[in-house]
């Protein structure tokens, strides 16, 4: 159905952001005006989610230019929830940085930054063209960039610099990539490439441009041999940059692989076995990274990769099964990492340090405030039956069905190593007296009481969300079964873009 | 109303806090109440499932995943949910007094009931996804009871070991109930055993088998398993009794009983049974002979006593099936009894080492006689509720065809040494002369030692009536287990035979044993030579190793370096393509579809190969630079070769600009030096020429594709027609694309911003003083 008002999450970022930066030097208006944006964009994003929900696909052709010569956007079942889920993560980290940002970093741009990070998501969820879904990606480095840099301390420079050069990497190969289709198929829009790349007779060109969108999107999504990027740069900026990077930088690049492969680089069979290789590995090197580390910050960095490997199994097995998986886990994934980086944020506040080792005496200490962190840890973990849990009876059962026990191994093994390390940092930061010798922290009693509301209702307005995936979980599946299905068979999808019935 | 029996503790535990916060006082007795009302309301459906009748609830979950809480109220989960709520109340109530006074007490008792509700809900599940969960939960409360005295590393560690060991399995366990699910299609276990013939039949069996079994042996603490239950024994006293010997640790035999109707009977399931629990039980026996810390003790004896379980499973005679389901209760009868009596010995005299506790009758009258009744059951002293499963036990082996002799000396061995282990912690902590030390030790409270007895008297009414429990308890456990309806009969007297004989040569034995043998910590001390060779060291290195090697991979891939980085991902793209090149890309050049070389052209791409060139060997900085600008520049004239000046302007105004910011940058920077070595310019030589090859390959390959130019004819076409615009190019920027225009004006922004806070905001804590 034909709706321009589709592009509204990206409109209303743009001038989110543009407003913000109109009250450049006042970081009180720039505050409040933030929280109540990103307010009013989550209002959107659910209001989009809601009609996708009810009335099927919304689509607009930019300009008016019939598809496939203009720009096509179409929110989908699937975009239209990445992009509610990403409000939801904006929110929490919105008023999270209310109270957790330094005001130097305000008065340098951060909120609109902030919001312009959220235009560049919404807008890569919504396109249905391939050269402005790079235009997006653009969008998205270039602000966390600044994100990362913002405050020039020494370990973010060194941080941001992997971090951009890897990532311009990628989008370099992304751009070959996007020449590439264009000279085979003549065409950018995502659906008329889907449907002309099937007539294109020299096979290996196809699947040897499906190598170049493979890299270009396991650099972004951070897949094992290529997310170098990630422990370097994700413990380096404040709390709440990481947290709204932990959950939505690396989804983005997982969202455009199951895009390319489920419409364009489709039944190629090599493709699955790399994928279902590259998962099983990814799980293992980043659950083997998670149980070495002391720095807080970078075992979630790693636990990140090692679940962006349970989000890729769903996709090399590549059934409807697996990919319920796999989208079930990348709801839960969202709301449970941008959780847990402001948690960590506010444990190593509370503490003095950012080292497990140092850290202690939290469940002595905050009792009650020990027990909501509990949610995102062992959500994480998927103790049944909470949210992280479901994804992976599919993923395994998925696995079974197609006889993949390598991933059935892997996926059971981190499991165990996910498990292993949050057993580990309950104990150590939360059991564990403190220890004498480290710097003390900042009890919970001097933080004032803006700031305490600041901090708790962002962690449980995400905890309220995640023991909602986990415990209404027949919801969350049927939403991830509608999507699955739809990507399984996108001829809706391509339809409702070309305009035919 | 199943829902809320089983979700009750959970609610409980859920409302501790503001329970907890209003009758602080009152809390461990409203807790109290809960298993004391489930266990009567269990006791009252005895009567229900005798009669051969078994009670379902069934409750909507997730469907679309097949998972329905369906509780089903059969023989076998009748007799683990008394156990579960009748030792829960006492183990309930006996903390009231144990904790007295405990900070956490609120804490402890809400654990305690998550835990109670997770065992319920473990035992009750028809559905095996949900007996997953809840089996799942009973080993996330264990890892928070195990380490409730938090300050402890010890208990820390034990916590975490006994978290690693039953979490693996439990995740294994999840991989052996989905294999299951897709072979029989469904979660149900009461519609998969439907499905027998084709489960046994399948070509998965034996992995379901695999599964099953280490979800049982590291939940039950089987050989090579077992070693996180003597640590576990750092909990407190209480929950060492209800999780680590009575209910809990019993998950696994509950599970292996539960499936031997539906997996059970074949070779490769009674075999790996018989062994496993063959070696467990042995094992654990000796060592319960080496211990000096009473619950060191009953830790190895309880160990020993699952083996024995999971040795009868393995046996799976109608006879053995039976003693399954005996020994069960004989056991938790008589050792959470024993565990209780530690309990009150340790808090009333501050110690558990049994080489110096003596003659404590004198002071704790009551907790003696338990002690006594408890040792006696475990011995398998006529008249106590042990005699009945030890004949029934070794009845099962000595009849079983050819092994049986083997099978029935390893019983009585490890029956002896139980016994041995039994006196020990029931007989000898009471008996002889009350040393100096211990005199001025207080009589204990009743809501102690009421506990014990109350156990107790259950070993003895039981063994002296087994008619009370023969029809009403054991023959629904019978039936559920082996799917027979034959009934089963419980007497006393057998008759003189070889069973009697060898019963009775067990107590001889042990109890000549018993007086001869004094465990102390030189005997203690020598076992720890063995150390070096237990499965816990072999484990423990093993997962050191394995952390050592995460080490080495952690470091090797995330080394530190950018170029490393760049160059591995680079690596990676070039095989990948080169594979996909090699598997099959028609090669295919028209050569009258190019265009002429001229004359202008062969300039132009020498001075490109030749500024390359140079710049890739030149010391200095600055010549790359510009010899870089010289590539960018001969670019700007292909451009203008192939008429698309404003390309070749565009191209040539950022070639000058970057070349003149790179020199304002490098002039700072010291003079160029070349830190690689020859091997590893020529690796990445290599690496790059490969890559630019199949770049080059690819891009020439796809454009002698046959080109489809719908679009590009439409832009030109309907350019000045319909988007009133002359020159092509900027209608397509401006107009058809002009999104992507817009957004990347906004990337322009942010950078702008970026640029602005890197020069101008520096956060360094150096920079501010």
């Amino acid at each position: 159905m034909s709706n321009p008002y589709i592009i509204l999450p990206i409109v209303f970022h743009m001038a989110a952001a543009v407003i913000l930066m109109f009250c450049w030097f006042q970081p009180r208006v720039q505050k409040l005006l933030s929280i109540l944006f990103s307010l009013i964009g989550l209002g959107i994003s659910v209001w989009l989610f809601r009609l996708v929900w009810h009335e099927g696909f919304q689509v607009t052709q930019a300009g008016n230019w019939d598809a496939p010569f203009g720009i096509s956007f179409i929110a989908d079942t699937l975009g239209s929830t990445l992009g509610l889920l990403s409000s939801i993560s904006l929110l929490a980290v919105s008023i999270f940085s209310t109270v957790s940002m330094r005001e130097e970093r305000i008065k340098f741009g951060y909120f609109p930054t902030l919001h312009f990070l959220i235009m560049g998501l919404q807008g890569a969820f919504l396109t249905a063209d391939i050269f402005n879904l790079y235009v997006w990606f653009e969008v998205v480095i270039i602000s966390s960039f600044v994100l990362l840099t913002l405050g020039g301390k020494k370990t973010q420079l060194e941080g941001a610099l992997k971090y951009v050069s890897l990532n311009l990497l990628a989008s370099t190969f992304f751009l070959i990539g996007i020449a590439l289709v264009y000279g085979l198929t003549g065409s950018l829009n995502l659906a008329d490439v889907a449907i002309k790349i099937g007539a294109v007779e020299n096979r290996g060109l196809v699947n040897m441009t499906a190598g170049l969108f493979l890299v270009a999107f396991g650099i972004k999504s951070a897949l094992f041999p290529m997310y170098f990027w990630l422990p370097a740069s994700y413990h380096t900026p404040p709390a709440a940059i990481s947290a709204i990077f932990a959950g939505l930088l690396t989804k983005v690049g997982v969202y455009a692989m199951v895009r390319m492969f489920t419409m364009v680089f489709i039944g190629d069979t090599f493709m699955s076995i790399t994928l279902s290789g590259l998962a099983a590995l990814t799980i293992i090197s980043g659950g083997l990274g998670a149980i070495r580390q002391q720095h807080l910050g970078k075992i979630f960095g790693y636990l990140i990769i090692c679940h962006i490997g349970f989000l890729f199994a769903g996709l090399g097995i590549f059934t409807e099964l697996a990919l319920v998986g796999t989208i079930f886990y990348l709801i839960h994934d969202i709301v449970v990492k941008t959780n847990l980086f402001i948690v960590a944020g506010l444990m190593n506040k509370l503490t003095g340090s950012p080292f497990i080792k140092e850290q202690g005496g939290l469940y002595a200490k905050y009792p009650l405030l020990s027990l909501l962190f509990a949610i995102p840890l062992f959500s994480l973990v998927g103790i049944p039956p909470l949210s992280g849990f479901w994804a992976k009876v599919y993923l395994i059962q998925a696995s079974f069905e197609t006889r993949e026990f390598l991933l059935v191994g892997s996926i059971i093994f981190g499991s165990f190593l996910t498990l292993w390390v949050i057993a580990k940092v309950w104990s150590e930061s939360f059991w564990k007296d403190k220890p004498e010798a480290s710097s003390s922290g900042k009890p919970w009693s001097t933080f004032s009481t803006k700031e305490k509301w600041g901090i708790l209702v962002p962690i449980m307005f995400l905890s309220i969300v995640s023991l909602y995936i986990g415990l209404a979980a027949e919801n969350i599946i049927s939403l991830a079964s509608r999507i699955a299905a739809e990507l399984m068979d996108p001829s809706a999808y391509i339809n409702s873009i070309l305009g035919m019935k | 109303m199943m829902l809320l029996i089983v979700l009750s503790g959970f609610l409980f535990s859920a409302l501790t806090r503001p329970i907890g916060s209003i009758f602080k006082q009152a809390l461990p007795w409203v807790f109290t109440a809960l298993p004391v009302l489930l266990f009567i309301y269990f006791c009252s459906q005895i009567g229900v499932v005798s009669s051969g009748d078994s009670l379902t609830w069934t409750y909507k979950w997730v469907p679309s995943l097949g998972l329905d809480l369906v509780f089903e109220l059969n023989g076998l989960s009748l007799l683990f949910a008394l156990l579960i709520t009748g030792i829960g109340s006492l183990v309930f109530f006996y903390s009231t007094y144990y904790l007295k006074g405990h900070a956490y007490m609120d804490r402890f008792y809400g654990y305690l009931s998550m835990f109670m509700a997770s065992m319920l809900g473990v035992v009750l599940s028809d559905n095996l996804l949900a007996l997953f969960i809840f089996w799942e939960l009973t080993s996330i409360s264990s890892f928070f009871l195990i380490g409730f005295n938090n300050e402890d590393p010890k208990s820390r560690k034990s916590a975490l070991t006994a978290l690693s060991i039953t979490g693996l399995g439990g995740l294994v366990l999840l991989g052996g109930i989905i294999l299951l699910s897709s072979i029989g299609g469904t979660y149900s276990f009461s519609e998969l055993l439907s499905q027998r013939n084709s489960i046994l039949s399948s070509s998965s069996y034996c992995w379901i088998l695999v599964f099953v079994f280490i979800g049982s042996f590291t939940k039950s603490a089987q050989f090579p398993f077992h070693f996180w239950l003597p640590g576990a024994m750092k909990a407190p006293t209480p929950v060492s009794t209800y999780l680590h010997s009575a209910t809990m640790v019993k998950a696994g035999i509950f599970l292996l009983a539960k499936m031997t109707p539906l997996l059970g009977g074949t070779p490769a399931w009674n075999h790996t049974l018989m062994i496993v629990g063959g070696i467990t039980m042995v094992y654990a026996a000796i060592h319960s002979l080496f211990r000096v810390d009473l619950k060191g003790i009953l830790a190895y004896s309880t160990i020993s006593a699952l083996g024995i379980l999971v040795f009868l499973i393995g046996v799976g005679t109608e006879k053995a099936l039976l003693a399954v389901g005996i020994f069960i209760l004989t056991h938790a009868l008589y050792k959470a009894a024993l565990f209780l009596i530690t309990g009150i010995i340790d808090y009333q005299t501050g110690s558990r080492d049994v080489s110096q506790l003596k003659g404590l009758q004198h002071v704790m009258k009551p907790v003696a006689i338990a002690g006594f009744i408890a040792a006696l059951s475990s011995a398998g002293f006529p008249l106590f509720l042990g005699f009945l499963s030890k004949e029934i036990m070794y009845e099962a082996t000595f009849k079983y065809a050819e092994i049986g002799i083997l099978l029935t000396a390893a019983i009585v061995l490890t029956k002896i040494f139980l016994l041995v282990a039994g006196f020990w912690a029931g007989i000898s902590p009471f008996t002889g002369e009350l040393p100096e030390n211990l005199k001025a030790t207080k009589k204990p409270s009743p809501i102690l030692w009421v506990p014990p007895l109350l156990l107790g008297v259950g070993s003895v009414l039981f063994g002296v009536f087994p008619a009370l429990i023969e029809q009403s308890l054991i023959q629904p456990v019978f039936a559920n287990i082996s799917g027979l309806d034959t009934s089963i009969y419980l007497a006393l007297w057998h008759g003189f035979n070889t069973v009697l004989l060898l019963s009775i040569l067990t107590l001889i034995i042990g109890t000549a044993i018993y007086f001869q043998w004094k465990p102390s910590e030189g005997k203690f001390a020598r076992t720890l030579r063995f150390e070096k060779i237990s499965p816990q060291t072999l484990l423990e290195g093993f997962a050191v190793g394995f952390h050592t090697f995460a080490g080495v991979w952690t470091r090797a891939v995330q080394n530190g370096y950018l170029r490393n980085y760049v160059l591995s991902i680079l690596a990676f793209l070039t095989v990948i393509m080169g594979y996909r090149f090699y598997e099959g890309v028609s090669i295919y050049l028209d050569w009258n579809q190019l265009s002429e070389i001229t004359p202008s052209e062969v300039i132009v791409v020498t001075l490109m190969v030749i500024s390359i060139i140079f710049a890739i060997v030149s010391t200095s900085r600055t010549a790359s630079i510009v010899a870089l600008g010289v590539v960018g520049f001969a670019n700007c004239l292909f451009f203008l070769f192939y008429s698309a000046p404003d390309l070749a302007m565009t191209q040539f105004s950022i070639d000058t600009l970057t070349v003149l910011l790179f020199m304002l940058v490098l002039f700072k920077l010291p003079k160029n030096k070349i830190f690689s070595s020859k091997r590893i310019r020529i690796r990445d030589a290599v690496l790059s020429v490969l890559f630019g090859l199949l770049i080059a390959i690819l891009t020439l390959e796809v454009f002698e594709e046959p080109s489809v130019t719908d679009i590009s004819k439409y832009y030109a076409d309907n350019a000045y027609l319909l988007a009133k615009g002359r020159n092509v190019v900027n209608v397509i920027l401006v107009d058809y694309r002009g999104m992507d225009t817009l957004v990347e004006t906004t990337v322009l922004i942010i950078a702008a911003i970026g640029v602005f806070s890197l020069i101008k905001l520096n956060l360094n804590p150096s920079k501010e003083q």
